[in-house]
């Protein structure tokens, strides 16, 4: 079997003496998706802390393809990992470019003195962020507004800029806290429809949410997080069917939630054709970035 | 009406001073919310630089030749301002970096006092004002009534050009996107891959620059310079950077033409002429903070560069 994409090992985080975490183990493979669900405060927001370098697990490590990740989230993004938040946590007063292309930050080689002797070699990487974030924007289903501030932006349409940014740092893994959080239907199935767009083009993510629906007819594989410990993992199949699961976090009979999940995917299989040929993906043709970082 | 064009004439150029130190403060409390005290000093260091750079490095016969001499000058100045905030960074600043508000600030204070005093015993016979050389730009230009140095007129030139160059670099490169983003979340910056000592170093450093070449053009402007310069001067730049709204660049530019105009028209029609010039600063740095605490162009959050 291949190295995962991503894997966490035995990761505990202790606050004092409150045991957020204690030895979550959780591995991804490339071209995966994988959920994580768990009741409020079972420590899936500080597990994602802790992948993206923003907590230092107490013990245990994280490793994305093998190496172990620093603990220094910008180094941890340059490694290739990418988040959102619960809390959408935009730049404000940028615009929905600027957003996207300070995703773009860590891909250009520009350093401080670059742009001020504005070289050719400076004007080409900043057009190629440009397009680069452009494309990006229009594969989230953002296309036209590029020039609007990003805190004039309907919620719905924050979260997706959220994407295109994390999408920009060229992630090999992208973290996904709550994607669908306050969303309608309709933007659910969307967010749906994309999620499964990045896993085509070799994203690997993991996903955080509370809406089980979405995740089992989502993900490849679910682990389910009760008061910081993995109480189950494994296909979505047999996570909706372990009585555990059922009785810590689901609170319905097995075969009902058997038969929505059905449903969702059977809908998905007829949207899944029109979805495909509507969506544009980005293309990288170049697997180069624009240059190393400065 | 030719004192009042003159006077209006003398308030542009001392803006146009006030606002290359103006932008060194807007910017560093953009990024980390410190208003760095110290930064007058850093105008200050720059003059000295520029006169020890000019009396031991530039060569005896080009001394007389303006156009030699003054990027040379220039140019040793900024190096000195530049180093001197480089360290206060390092030294001073970064080690309290997560420490209440209050330890940077006094400890601002504590460097501005430092460096006044290290320049004033230190640097040959700076216990007195010392003579800037006027060689550089020599003559006036003469308009009507109004006449004003070439000195003068460079100051405003170069002001203008290096203020709209700041703009330009903040809003259309990598660098600038990353400061301007570390300013409005931190955090999310940094987990967007921006290395935050890079933005705050960056910061200093353009601030820094800007006060250099302020310093030696103040120098060829006034031909003498002393150490109080940068504490007088510092107040300025501080309080035309609070009335644009501390955080904004033009808020701050804008902030400073009008408190340089403000300074010489009090200090030519308001009773106890330029003795008095500060109490009319200080009158309008009052009006600004109980009417429109967040100045000018400032935002109420703090979400700008």
């Amino acid at each position: 079997m291949s190295t995962p994409v991503l894997e966490a090992r035995d990761v505990s985080m202790v606050f004092g003496g409150l045991k957020a975490l204690q030895n979550v183990s959780l591995k991804l493979d490339e071209g995966k998706v994988v959920g994580l669900i768990g009741p409020n405060g079972a420590g899936k927001t500080t597990f994602f802390n802790c992948l993206t370098g923003l907590y230092t697990p107490t013990t245990g490590s994280v490793l994305l393809k093998g190496d172990v990740l620093p603990g220094d989230p910008a180094k941890v993004t340059t490694a290739g990992v990418a988040r959102t938040f619960q809390n959408i946590r935009l730049f404000p007063s940028m615009t929905v470019l600027e957003n996207v292309m300070v995703g773009r930050h860590v891909r250009m080689k520009q350093g401080p003195l670059a742009s001020i002797f504005h070289g050719p070699g400076y004007q080409k990487g900043e057009r190629a962020a440009r397009e680069r974030s452009a494309e990006l924007l229009e594969f989230v289903n953002l296309p036209g507004i590029e020039e609007e501030l990003a805190r004039n932006l309907p919620y719905g349409d924050q979260r997706r800029l959220e994407i295109a940014r994390a999408l920009a740092t060229d992630p090999a893994v992208l973290l996904l806290d709550e994607p669908t959080a306050g969303m309608n239907p309709q933007e659910t199935e969307a967010t749906r429809q994309l999620i499964l767009a990045i896993r085509e083009t070799g994203v690997s993510v993991v996903v955080i949410e509370h809406d089980i629906k979405f995740i089992f007819s989502l993900c490849d594989s679910v682990s389910v997080l009760v008061q910081g410990q993995l109480l189950v993992e494994g296909s979505p199949e047999v996570v909706r069917r372990d009585p555990r699961v059922i009785e810590a976090y689901l609170g319905k009979p097995p075969d009902e939630v058997e038969a929505e999940v059905q449903a969702m995917v059977e809908e998905t299989r007829q949207h899944g054709d029109a979805a495909e040929s509507t969506t544009v993906l980005p293309v990288v043709t170049d697997p180069k970035p624009e240059g190393e970082q400065a | 009406m030719s004192t009042l064009l003159q006077q209006l004439a003398n308030g542009v150029v001392q803006g146009a001073l006030i606002a290359l130190i103006a932008l060194g403060y807007t910017m560093v409390y953009g990024i980390i919310q410190l208003i760095n005290f110290a930064h007058g000093e850093v105008f200050m260091v720059g003059a000295y630089g520029g006169l020890a750079t000019y009396t031991w490095i530039v060569p005896e016969s080009v001394k007389d030749v303006w156009y030699v001499s003054l990027p040379i000058v220039l140019v040793g100045g900024v190096a000195v301002s530049v180093a001197i905030a480089l360290l206060m960074e390092r030294f001073a600043y970064r080690p309290l970096r997560n420490a209440p508000r209050l330890a940077p600030l006094i400890t601002a204070l504590g460097v501005s006092v430092f460096l006044q005093e290290f320049v004033r015993n230190f640097y040959p016979n700076a216990t007195a004002a010392l003579p800037f050389p006027g060689v550089f730009v020599q003559g006036q230009l003469v308009i009507g009534p109004i006449r004003v140095g070439w000195s003068g007129i460079l100051l405003i030139g170069v002001s203008v050009l290096l203020s709209i160059a700041l703009q330009t670099y903040i809003n259309r490169s990598r660098m600038g996107r990353a400061m301007r983003a570390t300013a409005q979340d931190p955090d999310t910056a940094k987990l967007m891959g921006v290395n935050p000592d890079r933005v705050i170093v960056l910061t200093f450093v353009l601030g820094a620059a800007l006060a250099g070449v302020a310093g030696v053009l103040f120098g060829t402007y006034l031909n003498n310079i002393n150490t109080d310069m940068g504490f007088q001067t510092g107040i300025f730049a501080f309080t035309a950077a609070v009335l644009g709204g501390v955080g904004s660049i033009r808020g701050a530019v804008v902030g400073a033409f009008i408190i340089g105009l403000v300074k010489t028209l009090a200090g030519q029609y308001m009773p106890g002429g330029t003795q008095y010039d500060y109490v009319w600063i200080f009158v309008v740095l009052i009006l600004v903070l109980v009417f429109r605490p967040q100045g000018l162009f400032g935002e109420p959050e703090r979400v700008r560069a």
